[in-house]
């Protein structure tokens, strides 16, 4: 395989790492508001933490965005 | 991708530090123009009327929601980081919403300075700089206890401490990292969309509005989930740094 279609392949592999951080967003939110339906009372003290998870989750999927930038038009 | 390109609009000639140019670039001018309507905002709300108007209640709900988010990750010593979090939340978000502003069809051209890694990282050393001072100034050498968590097993030490160093060193980086990659990634996403509108409208009657039309209706969409995911990435910013703040201030 040429070295410029196997960085194209491997930017394109990259993506399966922003689709798994989207399960991992969705897991977030989802378990969030589950548990916030069973006791709304306590849901609210709990945003700061829901936004934490958030932005561990999506900062994951945000690298493997990095990687397909870098192998595309640095590498 | 013109719409990342930063151009400089005056003062190439004459100036030069170190054998740099040191131009006005159309990146310091949006700064520029977000620290200017913060500005306004904020001075049109602080007249400290007895009964709020709509304005000053717009300014205090925001700086009351930066006062509880502080006070519930620091407690009562984060009080004195109101201003820094606040400025750093508002500029953040400012920049961000006006980035997406549909000014271009004013022939204005929006930039959006958040989507440079050279701006928000300065942003996220700023805040990582005030955690190292605060954290050294309080507890001195104290603060080095933060890598070691209470009743960490004797032979766990050095394991748990490089792998705590580690997670700290990056912070930094993750944190100017986010904010760059989610608004350049939005900014991407949209002008793909449009790249496809337009195609679709060359592409002639066939299979050409189907593609237009679709793309479209996608491309209002990913405009509202902008909106939010702008004023998202500023409030993880300030709490991400508040909760570095108070590691250095509680050193947990």
């Amino acid at each position: 395989m040429e070295a410029e279609a196997a960085k194209l392949v491997g930017a394109g592999l990259a993506a399966i790492g922003a689709g798994m951080a989207a399960i991992g967003v969705g897991n977030v939110f989802g378990s969030f508001l589950e548990s916030a339906l069973r006791n709304p009372g306590a849901a609210d003290g709990q945003q700061g933490r829901l936004f934490i998870g958030f932005a561990a989750a999506e900062l994951l999927g945000l690298l493997s965005f990095v990687v397909a930038m870098i192998l595309i038009f640095v590498a | 991708m013109h719409q990342f390109s930063i151009h400089p609009m005056f003062g190439t000639d004459g100036w030069e530090v170190a054998g740099y140019h040191i131009p006005f670039t159309n990146s310091a001018l949006w700064m520029i123009i977000a620290a200017v309507g913060l500005l306004i905002f904020m001075i049109g709300g602080m007249k400290r009327e007895l009964v709020p108007g709509r304005w000053q209640m717009a300014v205090e709900s925001m700086t009351g929601f930066v006062d509880s988010m502080l006070a519930a990750n620091i407690g009562p010593n984060g009080k004195k980081y109101v201003p820094y979090i606040f400025s750093l939340f508002m500029f953040i978000l400012f920049a961000n919403v006006l980035g997406l502003m549909p000014l271009a069809l004013f022939g204005l051209h929006p930039f959006t300075f958040t989507s440079h890694f050279s701006a928000t990282g300065v942003l996220a050393i700023m805040s990582f700089s005030i955690v190292l001072i605060v954290g050294f100034w309080k507890h001195k050498l104290h603060f080095f206890s933060l890598f070691v968590p209470h009743g960490t097993p004797l032979p766990m030490i050095p394991l748990i401490f490089v792998i705590e160093l580690v997670s700290f060193l990056v912070r930094p980086f993750s944190l100017g990292l986010r904010l760059f990659v989610a608004m350049m990634a939005g900014h991407v996403l949209l002008e793909v969309l449009s790249g496809f509108v337009i195609s679709g409208v060359n592409a002639g009657l066939g299979i050409g509005p189907v593609v237009s039309v679709l793309s479209f209706i996608l491309m209002i969409a990913i405009c509202a989930l902008e909106i939010l995911v702008a004023a998202i990435q500023a409030y993880v910013f300030a709490l991400l740094t508040s909760l570095y703040l108070n590691d250095a201030e509680n050193l947990h």
